[in-house]
């Protein structure tokens, strides 16, 4: 069964430009940056030094905390040096920087016996030493989410492949190309919870992808497909939830408070490798693709790899593009400088000849009230975005504000252009800071 | 290689819909009746139309170019207005009356409260009722169509039996009335149009209709005759105000349940208007006056937010 909730919006998906070109593997010859604060919680902590050599595979950068990841050199050479570097989201972040030789020399990874023998701590801990992050976006250490209080409530571990940010085929070609690889990863996260069982949701527009799917886990009793109706935001973990398991949860609460773990189709797959061949995260499918690049694809990617060498692979530029994007148009981040790295949580660069956004000016609000049609958390976007505007906080999270998912969908849909979303999560920061201040 | 990106918030992308696209339609979806009303009561209907359009438009054209304001007629809103305006006028209207009528709607009405968005009433049917109170007499002339008399038919009703109205003509539109409010068959084709193009929502009208018909068949002292009520429902401008004119973004709730509630207390109101009342007619007052109450009604509509009241397992 699917449950339907109310919102949502239908922008063009743009995905037939990449979803039919394989993954292809890339190797960077540049220099490889790792920021060592690319997940949520606190940064790693160096544990090589400028000269240091490096391989495939090495850890470079150690978790400082139970809510941190550490990190590993997906290329070998030598530590060039430990300094701030640019990333996609424009702040400058402490980053190892690699000098490349190109060999990708692998370090030798420890034997790997079946994973079935190992107990439920002995699989969190390997998630954990690889440095496994949510790769959909959100970057949230994995060994935490797989570490609830209550083990025994977790009725369902869902892997999001709905894949809903337009554009991106990341995930698709992931499900199309290796389809066993996320049906283990499952396995074993279900594992890990006496009454869970895992459910594959898969928007309805990669009919391929839920059939290839279907086929492989026929003989699973304990794995269902799901096919979910083509909406934007479907992937956002309350609807992703809700749509998969009927089951409701509010901002305040976790996926763990519903009885549900969810995890990104690429997560998955890294916690396989992680947990049955004992491989740290080290790349990622990164889609190439929009109007403003020769030709585009999906790569997998070493982390580390510089993004104009990405594109310079993928054909380079088309056409001065005006605005080139890390992630999706949706909640993907505009890119000022194309010298940055791409990350645990880089699922595209997506670059548009043309920017929709600077070609509209925001007229007055109408009060249609489309951005509270759409809103999948069910607020009143136009009075939240008064509200920030004000700078009325109190108003504001009477109104629920900091519900609010950020999925841009009333930003999206507004006949007058405004930047409701911005104004929202500008006020959400703000008041999430003043709490942090006060606690 | 360009190196001057762009750089802003996301989303990067924009639905195709814009204020002017949504104004578009609501012209479009004017149309049928408009035209309707200039064969049914001749060019004098025609001139009235174009006056109010472009006063309108140069009204606030000239307002916000003295202000210092950007000028925003382009976005369609004060062509709305105008057509809106003359199709609430009867058509032996005096030209130079319907000049003042539109400048009252658009500098009066919108733009004093802030211009487009801000206004608290629904600029052409504050115009209407101040033009009602200032010129009753000029207001409530309405000519003759064939050989029927001057009375609208829900005058009519209103003192009459339902036998002394031709129902099937009500519905046409080939009656007395303003000039755009008598054919019910070509509002409901502009109303079809913008409920397909999701323009609007059916909350509004269909709240607005169901509660007046129920008003109707408990208090119009007809009993339940449904004779009775399709003169109540064509006669007048409750289809025009239903469909066009209550379902006004400004000045209509934006919560889902709002606008039932907006629609129901429109359908008592309307129904108290026309029965109890000393007018046949009520829908312009329902309107304006349910347009003062939409804070109030936004207010204790809130929806529920996603996931409330959801238990932790």
């Amino acid at each position: 069964m699917i449950w339907k909730w109310k919102g949502g919006v239908h922008p063009w998906d743009g995905k037939a430009i990449s979803k039919e070109k394989p993954i292809k593997i890339f190797r960077p010859a540049g220099d490889a940056v790792y920021p060592l604060s690319q997940h949520i919680g606190a940064p790693a902590v160096p544990i090589v030094k400028k000269g240091d050599p490096v391989l495939v595979g090495q850890k470079i950068a150690e978790a400082s905390g139970f809510v941190s990841a550490p990190i590993y050199s997906a290329v070998s050479g030598t530590v060039r040096t430990i300094e701030p570097r640019m990333t996609a989201m424009g702040s400058l972040v402490e980053s190892v920087v690699i000098e490349n030789d190109g060999m990708f020399t692998e370090v030798e990874y420890p034997e790997a016996e079946p994973w079935e023998q190992l107990d439920r701590k002995e699989i969190i801990a390997r998630i954990q030493e690889a440095g496994v992050v949510g790769m959909g976006g959100a970057t949230f250490p994995t060994h935490v989410k797989l570490s609830p209080k209550e083990p025994d409530k977790i009725r369902y571990v869902i892997v999001n492949g709905a894949e809903c940010e337009p554009y991106l085929t990341s995930d698709y070609r992931r499900m199309l190309e290796q389809p066993e690889r996320l049906i283990r990863g499952l396995n074993i996260m279900v594992s890990l919870f006496p009454n869970a069982t895992g459910i594959i949701s898969i928007e309805d527009n990669k009919p391929e992808a839920i059939k290839k799917m279907r086929e492989l886990t026929a003989g699973e009793e304990k794995i269902e497909v799901k096919a979910l109706p083509t909406r934007y935001p479907q992937g956002a973990e309350r609807q992703m939830i809700y749509a998969s398991t009927g089951r409701k949860m509010n901002a305040d609460m976790l996926p763990a408070d519903a009885g549900c773990i969810v995890d990104n189709v690429d997560t998955v797959g890294a916690i396989y490798d992680a947990v049955a061949e004992r491989e740290p995260l080290i790349a990622r499918i990164v889609t190439i693709t929009g109007n403003g690049v020769a030709n585009p694809q999906n790569y997998l990617t070493p982390i580390g790899t510089n993004t104009r060498e990405l594109i310079e692979e993928a054909g380079g530029l088309l056409g001065n593009p005006e605005k080139i994007i890390s992630g999706g148009p949706m909640m993907g981040t505009a890119m000022f400088d194309l010298d940055v790295p791409i990350c645990k949580g880089s699922s595209a660069v997506l670059c548009f000849q043309k920017d929709e956004v600077s070609a509209v000016k925001p007229g007055n609000c109408i009060n249609c009230g489309r951005c509270v049609s759409v809103c999948p958390s069910r607020l009143l976007p136009v009075k939240l975005a008064q509200f920030a505007a004000h700078g009325d906080k109190q108003s504001f999270q009477e109104y629920y504000g900091l519900d609010c998912c950020e999925c841009g969908s009333c930003t999206y849909i507004c006949p007058a252009k405004r930047h409701l979303a911005q104004a929202i999560k500008s006020m959400r920061k703000d008041i999430l800071a003043d709490r942090k201040k006060k606690s | 290689m360009s190196e001057l990106l762009h750089i802003s918030s996301e989303p990067h992308v924009r639905d195709a819909r814009t204020t002017q696209s949504i104004m578009r339609d609501v012209l479009i979806a004017l149309l049928p009746a408009a035209l309707f009303g200039v064969w049914n009561f001749g060019l004098h209907a025609l001139l009235l139309i174009v006056v109010c359009m472009v006063t309108c438009v140069a009204t606030e054209g000239l307002y916000q170019h003295f202000m210092h304001q950007p000028v925003t007629v382009t976005d369609g809103s004060a062509l709305v207005t105008g057509l809106l305006l003359a199709m609430n006028l009867p058509s032996g209207f005096p030209a130079g009356l319907a000049v003042l009528g539109s400048v009252f709607a658009i500098l009066i009405v919108k733009q004093i409260f802030g211009g487009l968005g801000q206004n608290i009433m629904n600029p052409a049917l504050a115009a209407r009722c101040f033009l009602m109170i200032s010129f009753a007499g000029r207001m409530t002339t309405f000519e003759k169509v064939d050989a029927v008399t001057g009375a609208t038919p829900l005058a009519m009703l209103k003192n009459g039996a339902v036998s002394d109205v031709n129902i099937g003509r009500m519905f046409l539109g080939t009656i007395g009335g303003t000039i755009g409010e008598t054919s019910a068959l070509c509002l409901l084709i502009g109303a079809a149009y913008l409920l397909a193009r999701k323009v609007i929502s059916p909350r509004i009208p269909f709240a607005y209709l169901i509660t007046f018909s129920v008003f109707v068949l408990l208090f119009g002292g007809h009993g339940f005759d449904v004779a009775y009520l399709a003169a109540e429902l064509c006669g007048g401008g409750l289809m025009l105000g239903a469909f066009f004119m209550a379902t006004d973004y400004v000045t209509s709730p934006v919560t889902p349940n709002g606008r039932i509630l907006f629609g129901v207390i429109l359908g008592l109101l309307t129904g108290l208007f026309r029965i109890f009342g000393a007018s046949a007619e009520g829908v312009s007052y329902a309107i304006i006056f349910s347009n003062l109450l939409v804070p109030l009604i936004e207010k204790i509509t809130v929806p529920k937010r996603f996931g409330e009241g959801a238990q932790k397992v």
